[in-house]
């Protein structure tokens, strides 16, 4: 970077395309070209820079600027004259991060949020720009590939194996074993495969990986296929990323006009040709046989696994898949030394993962953190704690085949060993944290209910299995449960474990089980009780306003699409008006204890359905 | 399942029968060359199959039988494994789209922060449920899995732009500038 070369980075991935960055990258374009003209010279050429998700999706659109290292949040397009003017001078203060301490932060290494992660699979997310080929080989790309041309196939495989990788996709196999079997079939073509089918209904790292860093997974590709001897390889994406698919194909493009990809990768007569299949938007697609036979063109649906595809994948030859963020990891690896992976994370779980914290946390977004950090430091120093001052409940990893934990666990060091201990697993690293106001028998349903219309309806047990336990669940959430309902739900979910074809309905269980293991009272409050402690179950749920905290600041009343929130008008000028629910109108859609800020709006047990 | 009779809409867009006296919308018909003109970017080979109807989505927002009769034949390709397909891929319709298509995440952080009360006061304002068409064609309603936008839940995505945070209150007036003569009804 020349010396006063000054570079504004605006976060144009999905999260703050939603808050309108693309308008403020246009307002600081336009802000740039109008001050350029009078003011270029003191401040040095500012080149603007589309990049990828920088993480803290809460506070977007985000603008860096480099190499000051300073970061605004919240920018809105009538800012941009401010953040210009401000170049090479003092920070415009309104839009730093302010923590809860109320000190503006300058830098991201300031922002707690930053502090606590450590950057691998998500190392030139944001701060590089995804379509420029240049750019990542500024960054240090393809040097990985560079060095395994130097090297023979199975010094490759070592050095994976030595780094611990395990695949980020959900079943956390270790990368360099799969590599190893795959070579080690006779059977000709091979082919690689880059699962970027992300269909945890609450992750969406993958997305950020290819949207921001498109060339890091195409060169981790290009080394597995370069390890087991493929000529031919696929990214299957989402059909609905949008953003993505574009992206990685203008990738693609680039890599083999530069020779890192085609009939002779750098020269050196090794041949790998790779093609975009785009998914059709079905969960069960992202496990393995189901994705390969929608490659083939075959209606997605898993086959049993007696046979791995490392030995028959794609039309029946060897095949390896890997999850986009493994490949991410993967050209780190080989440029700086499996030593410096494998020097992270715990004893059997090396590296770092990203985490999608979400929910009901302060702050949140993508984050990348060594594993083995404690879910306590996620959602506390890395969060911020739970928002709208409410209090903790549970938090849920690994998406529809992971489960709920409790507060007693927050101290869990999460790899994939303590958590698949716990009911629930890793997974794609989605982390939703849940309060006081998240009912654990509503979220199983919802589970239960998603995985549902996800099961291909192959196998038996996955079929009936989770339609049965999806009806036990909202009977239970109607108030219509029975005292035999929770053995009954246990007995479902051991068949699912045991006799399901395929993960989906293995893991289908998970958020059944632990939910009934960690939260027993909830369940047993929405049977016994006929009441939802959360205030979530409508059919056993009402508002009511507790007089005593009531302001009569009339935000509830606002809040209620159906105007269920009736006042009294005040009987004397040095009254207050009051406010009640009318208990025939209100669906307790809760819209009203949202908008509340003084607890005035309380949930309580709806009688009539309490016959 | 019912076979469809002369080619109209008997199924809803996840493919199944349509109850009697649901209002069924018109189908618009799409001349076949520009049905061939897609199928002809492919080799008449099986693993396209789906490429091409996702192609055929995008260009069409649904699947009319007579395109999906053509790539039958184009791919020597039974037909029942082609609506097999069809049905079991989300992102496929065989149902023609509202003029506006919303889409609420019922993603799992979208669902914790209520994102069903958002279905449901969209059922209150327009009469549909997720699947559905509005009589006049104006909306479509949908639900989706995460949208890469959690941060900002509940989310909701019509024609491509993106509402975060959105609550009850706010929904009407986001509806009402896509109504007929609305802003962004262009
Ligand atoms: C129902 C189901 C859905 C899955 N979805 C995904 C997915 O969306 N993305 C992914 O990478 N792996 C997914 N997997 C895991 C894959 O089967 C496979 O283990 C993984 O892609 C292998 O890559 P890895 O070893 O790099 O993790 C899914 C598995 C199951 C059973
Ligand atoms: S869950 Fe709705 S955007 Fe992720």
């Amino acid at each position: 970077m020349a010396e006063n070369t000054r570079k504004l980075l605006v976060c144009c991935d999905t999260g703050c395309l939603a808050n309108n960055a693309r308008a403020v990258a246009d307002a600081l374009e336009a802000a740039l070209a109008a001050a350029g003209l009078d003011v270029a010279v003191e401040r040095g050429s500012a080149e603007l820079k589309r990049t990828g998700c920088i993480g803290q999706c809460s506070h977007g659109p985000i603008v860096k600027v480099h190499p000051d290292d300073i970061c605004y949040y919240r920018v809105k397009p009538k800012h941009a004259e401010k953040i210009v003017a401000s170049l090479g001078g003092e920070p415009y203060q309104p839009l730093l991060y302010r923590d809860f301490d109320g000190e503006p932060k300058l830098r991201e290494a300031d922002n707690p949020f930053y502090a606590h992660q450590k950057k691998i699979a998500l190392r030139h997310v944001g701060l590089i720009d995804p379509l420029s080929l240049d750019d990542y080989l500024e960054a240090g790309g393809y040097e990985a590939l560079k060095k395994a041309l130097t090297m023979e196939p199975q010094d490759i495989i070592n050095e994976i194996k030595a780094s611990g990788l395990r695949g980020r996709g959900g079943a956390g196999f270790l990368t360099g074993n799969k590599w190893q079997a795959a070579a080690s079939y006779p059977a000709q073509p091979k082919y690689v495969v880059c699962n970027g089918d992300e269909g945890d209904p609450g992750a969406f790292m993958d997305r950020s990986l290819l949207e921001g860093d498109p060339h890091s997974v195409i060169e981790g590709l290009i080394i597995a296929a370069l390890a087991v001897g493929a000529e031919q390889g696929y990214l299957y994406i989402r059909d609905e990323y949008e953003l993505a698919l574009p992206v990685v194909a203008t990738a693609l493009k680039q890599a083999e006009a530069a020779g890192y990809l085609g009939s002779s990768i750098q020269g050196s007569g090794r041949k790998l040709h790779l093609e975009i299949v785009r998914g059709g938007g079905a969960f069960v697609c992202g496990e393995s046989s189901a994705l390969m036979a929608s490659i083939e063109g075959r209606v997605g649906e898993p086959r049993s696994k007696y046979i791995r595809s490392v030995e028959r994948g794609l039309w029946d030859k060897p095949t390896v898949l890997n999850n986009v963020e493994t490949l991410a990891n993967v050209p780190f690896i080989l440029s700086y030394g499996s030593g410096e992976f494998a020097k992270i994370g715990t004893a059997g779980s090396k590296g770092t993962k990203v985490f999608s914290l979400v929910g009901k946390v302060k702050r949140s977004g993508l984050v990348e953190v060594p594993m083995g950090i404690t879910l306590r430091s996620l959602i506390f120093d890395i969060g911020g704690g739970i928002a709208d001052r409410r209090s903790f409940k549970a938090i849920q990893t690994g998406g529809p085949s992971g489960g709920c934990l409790p507060e007693s666990l927050l101290d869990l060091e999460v790899d994939f060993e303590s958590l698949t201990d716990h009911h629930t697993m890793v997974g794609s690293g989605g982390m939703i944290v849940m309060d006081d106001r998240s009912c654990m028998v509503e979220v199983a349903h919802y589970y239960v209910d998603f995985l549902c219309g996800e099961s291909c309806g192959k196998c038996t047990p996955c079929r009936e299995g989770l339609r049965h336990m999806r009806e036990i669940l909202e009977n239970i959430c109607k108030g219509q449960g029975k005292a035999s309902d929770l053995e009954e739900l246990e007995d479902l979910a051991f068949a699912l474990q045991e006799a399901s074809l395929c993960g989906l309905g293995k893991t289908a269980a998970n958020p059944v089980l632990s939910t009934l293991r960690y939260f027993p009272e909830e369940y047993e409050a929405h049977i016994k009780e006929r009441r939802c402690p959360a205030g979530v179950c409508k059919p056993l749920t009402l508002m009511q306003i507790d007089q005593e905290a009531c302001t009569s600041c009339r935000a509830c009343l606002k809040a209620c699409p159906l105007g269920s929130v009736k006042e009294t008008p005040a009987a004397s000028p040095d009254q207050k008006a009051t406010y009640h629910i009318d208990p025939a109108l209100c669906t307790a859609c809760g819209s009203c204890r949202e908008a509340c800020r003084f607890e005035a709006v309380v949930a309580v047990r709806r009688e009539a359905t309490c016959a | 399942m019912a076979a469809p009779e002369n080619g109209a809409a008997q199924f809803n867009a996840t493919g199944e029968a349509v109850a009697k006296g649901t209002l069924v919308l018109e189908m618009p018909e799409v001349p076949r060359e520009r049905i061939e003109a897609i199928i002809q970017c492919y080799p008449p080979e099986r693993r396209y199959a789906l490429a091409v109807m996702q192609d055929m989505q995008h260009s069409f927002d649904y699947l009319p039988r007579t395109a999906l009769e053509l790539l039958a034949e184009y791919m020597s390709f039974p037909l029942a494994q082609l609506y097999s397909m069809a049905t079991s891929y989300k992102a496929l319709s065989l149902k023609p789209k509202g003029r506006h298509i919303i889409k609420v995440c019922d993603g799992t952080a979208c669902h914790i922060k209520a994102s069903l009360n958002i279905i449901d006061e969209l059922d209150r304002l327009l009469g549909i449920r997720p699947g559905d068409v509005t009589p006049d064609g104006q909306f479509s309603l949908e639900t989706v899995n995460c949208l890469g936008s959690c941060a900002l839940a509940p989310v909701v995505l019509i024609d491509g732009t993106h509402y975060g945070k959105v609550t009850l209150e706010k929904l009407s007036g986001i509806l009402e500038s896509y109504k007929p003569g609305g802003e962004c009804d262009g």
